[in-house]
C-alpha cells in the first residue's frame, strides 16, 4: 500500500500506543481510504465515459423511434449498463486486492503492525464497495441528465405539436410523455443493482482468500456468476421434484446450498417495464444482500485468519 | 484442513438457513409480476444459446432490446416473418413491457395485415384477404397474451378496443374493452368517453349509450370535446329525445 497525504496508517496504530485497541475505525478507515485512492488511480472511472457515450449515442439513435419506446430502450440499456458495468468492477477490483498487495509486499508492512487481518479484509472491501457506490451514483446521474434532456425535448416537442388541441388533450400527452420517462421505481432498482455488485464483491474477497492468482478468482466468479444466475432453478427443483436420482438431488443442493441467488437481484428488468417494487420486498431483498456480503466477509477472515503469507 | 472444514460447513448451514428467505423473496417477486419468464427449452429455441446465456445471466432487458431494435429494421424492409418471429421473442423476454405487446399487435394488425391486402404478387383477392385475417388474429393473439400477463394495466386493453374497432368493426367488444381500461387505474381520461361511443353504434344500445354520454356531458362543464356533442346529438334524434331535454348547439 503507497503511503498517501489524505491518510494516515502509521498515525492510526503507532506502535508505541500503549492502549491498543482490538477493533479501530479509524484503521479501518484508513485502509479503506488507500484501497480506494489505489483503485481510482487504475482509470477505473474510464469505465463512466464509456458509459456516458453510450447512453448519448443511444439517445441519438433512438430517437428515431417514438417516445415511449425511445425512453424504453433508454432506459434498458442503462440499467443493464450499469448492472455490467458494477459486477465487472466488483469481481475485479476485489479480485487483484490481495494478489496485489502480496506481489507489492504492502501486506507485509500492514500486517506486521497491530493491525487484525479482519480489519485489513473489511477495509479492503469497504474501500471496493466506497468506489462501487461512487461509480454507481455517477453513472445515476449521467442517467438521470440524459433522461431528462430527451424528456423535456419530447415535452416541448409535443405541445408544440398539439398547440391546437383542447387543454385537456395536451395535458393527457404531456402525462403519457412523462409517465413513460420518469419512473420513482427506477431508485429501488438502481440500488439493488448496487447491493448485487457489494454481495459479489464479498464473495469475490473469499474466493481470494484462497486462491493463488486474480486470475483465478475471476475465473471462478465467472462460473459462480453464472452458476449464482441459475441457482433459483436448482433450489425449486431440488426442493419439488421427487422423480430426480439421488445423484442429482445431490448435486442440485450441492448448487442451492452453496451459492447464492443473484436472480433475487434481478429487478430492474421489471422496474423498467414498469413494474412497482413495494418498499417492504426492496427491504427484505437489500437486506439478504447485505447479509450474504457480510456472511462471505466473515468466511474470508476465517480463511485468512491462519492464511500463510 | 479444519479450516477447510470449518468453512465448508458454514457455508451448508447457511445456505439452509438461507433457503426460507430465499424461497419467500422468490414468491413475493412472482405474486408482484417480477421474474414472470421461465427459462426453460421452449425460450432457448427461440432467443438462441447466446441470448439464453445473457438472459439468464440478468441481460433480458439488454437482449430483448437488442432483438426489438432487429424487429424495427426488419420492419422497416417489411419482413414481416421475421417481425413476428423477432416481436414473439422480444415479448416472451420481456413480458410485463405492455409497449412490446402493443407494438408487435400493432406491426401485425395494421402494418402487416395492410401490406398483405395490397400484395401485388398475389392476384386471387381470396388468399389476399385469408392473409390478411390471419396477421389480423396474431395482432389480437399478441394483445390477448400482453393482457394476460398484465391484466392490471389499461394500454392492451385500450389497443385491444382499438384493434376491434378499426380493424373488426365489433363495436360490442371495443365498448367492452374500453371500458375495461377506463376502470383500471392510470387509464386515460378519455377511455370511458370512448366506451360510451363504442356503444353509441351497438344495436339495441343507444339508450344506454345516451344516458353515460349524458351523464359524461354533464360532467365536462369546462371542456366539452365536439365528438361527444356530435355523439350526443345523433343519438337525441335517433331516441327521438323531447327539445327540452336536449342539449344545447354548440357555439359557432
Amino acid at each position: 500500500m503507497r503511503p498517501n497525504r489524505g491518510t494516515n496508517l502509521q498515525a492510526e496504530t503507532p506502535m508505541s500506543n500503549s492502549r491498543h485497541r482490538a477493533f479501530s475505525f479509524g484503521r479501518i478507515a484508513a485502509i479503506t481510504a488507500n484501497t480506494f485512492i489505489e483503485l481510482t488511480r487504475l482509470k477505473i472511472f474510464y469505465v463512466v465515459l464509456l458509459f456516458a457515450l453510450l447512453l448519448i449515442g443511444n439517445s441519438i439513435f433512438m430517437a428515431q423511434l417514438t417516445f415511449q419506446q425511445e425512453f424504453q430502450v433508454l432506459k434498458d440499456i442503462a440499467l443493464g449498463s450499469m448492472s455490467i458495468f458494477t459486477s465487472l468492477f466488483a469481481v475485479v477490483a476485489t479480485a487483484r486486492l490481495i494478489p496485489h498487495d502480496l506481489e507489492d509486499r504492502t501486506i507485509y508492512t500492514i500486517l506486521a503492525k497491530p493491525v487484525p487481518r479482519f480489519e485489513y479484509l473489511l477495509g479492503k472491501l469497504a474501500g471496493v464497495l466506497l468506489l462501487l457506490a461512487v461509480s454507481v451514483i455517477i453513472m445515476s446521474a449521467l442517467f438521470f441528465i440524459v433522461l431528462n434532456v430527451r424528456e423535456q425535448i419530447v415535452l416541448r416537442e409535443t405541445v408544440r405539436q398539439m398547440s391546437a388541441s383542447p387543454p385537456e388533450q395536451t395535458a393527457e400527452a404531456v402525462r403519457a410523455v412523462s409517465a413513460s420517462a420518469f419512473n420513482m421505481n427506477l431508485f429501488p432498482g438502481i440500488a439493488i443493482i448496487y447491493v448485487k455488485a457489494c454481495l459479489l464483491a464479498s464473495l469475490t474477497l473469499f474466493v481470494s482468500t484462497f486462491a493463488t492468482t486474480s486470475i483465478f478468482t475471476t475465473a471462478v466468479m465467472v462460473f459462480a456468476y453464472f452458476i449464482g444466475h441459475l441457482q433459483g432453478i436448482a433450489r425449486e427443483y431440488w426442493l419439488q421434484s421427487n422423480s430426480a436420482g439421488w445423484l442429482t438431488k445431490v448435486f442440485l443442493a450441492f448448487v442451492t446450498l452453496l451459492f447464492p441467488d443473484l436472480q433475487l437481484f434481478n429487478l430492474v428488468d421489471d422496474i423498467v417495464a414498469g413494474t412497482a417494487i413495494s418498499l417492504a420486498l426492496f427491504a427484505k431483498t437489500a437486506t439478504l444482500g447485505f447479509f450474504y456480503t457480510g456472511f462471505y466477509l466473515l468466511l474470508a477472515s476465517t480463511v485468512f485468519y491462519r492464511k500463510e503469507l | 484442513m479444519m479450516r477447510i472444514l470449518v468453512v465448508l460447513l458454514s457455508l451448508g448451514l447457511f445456505g439452509a438457513a438461507k433457503l426460507p428467505a430465499e424461497h419467500a423473496i422468490t414468491s413475493a417477486h412472482r405474486s408482484l409480476h417480477f421474474r414472470s419468464v421461465t427459462f426453460d427449452l421452449g425460450l432457448r429455441d427461440q432467443i438462441g444459446q447466446l441470448g439464453f446465456i445473457a438472459a439468464l445471466s440478468g441481460f433480458r432487458s439488454l437482449v430483448a432490446d437488442a432483438l426489438f431494435v432487429q424487429a424495427h429494421i426488419a420492419w422497416e424492409r417489411t419482413e414481416w416473418g421475421r417481425v413476428l418471429l423477432l416481436f414473439r421473442q422480444v415479448t416472451t423476454l420481456q413480458p410485463r413491457a405492455t409497449l412490446f405487446w402493443d407494438v408487435a399487435a400493432w406491426h401485425m394488425a395494421w402494418n402487416a395485415s395492410t401490406a398483405a391486402m395490397n400484395d401485388s404478387t398475389q392476384p386471387r383477392l381470396a388468399l389476399r384477404v385469408k392473409a390478411q385475417r390471419e396477421y389480423l388474429q396474431l395482432g389480437k393473439d399478441f394483445l390477448e397474451q400482453g393482457i394476460k400477463n398484465n391484466p392490471e394495466r389499461p394500454q392492451l386493453y385500450e389497443a385491444m378496443a382499438r384493434l376491434y374497432r378499426d380493424k373488426y368493426h365489433d363495436h360490442e367488444h371495443a365498448a367492452e374493452f374500453f371500458e375495461k381500461a377506463a376502470g383500471l387505474p392510470d387509464a386515460p381520461s378519455y377511455a370511458k368517453r370512448f366506451a360510451a361511443y363504442e356503444l353509441s353504434h351497438c344495436d339495441g344500445r343507444a339508450r344506454e349509450a345516451y344516458d353515460r354520454l349524458h351523464g359524461l356531458y354533464a360532467t365536462c362543464i369546462n371542456e366539452r370535446p365536439p365528438t361527444l356533442i356530435g355523439h350526443l346529438k345523433d343519438l337525441e334524434i335517433k331516441l327521438d329525445i323531447p327539445l327540452e331535454q336536449r342539449i344545447p348547439d354548440p357555439r359557432p
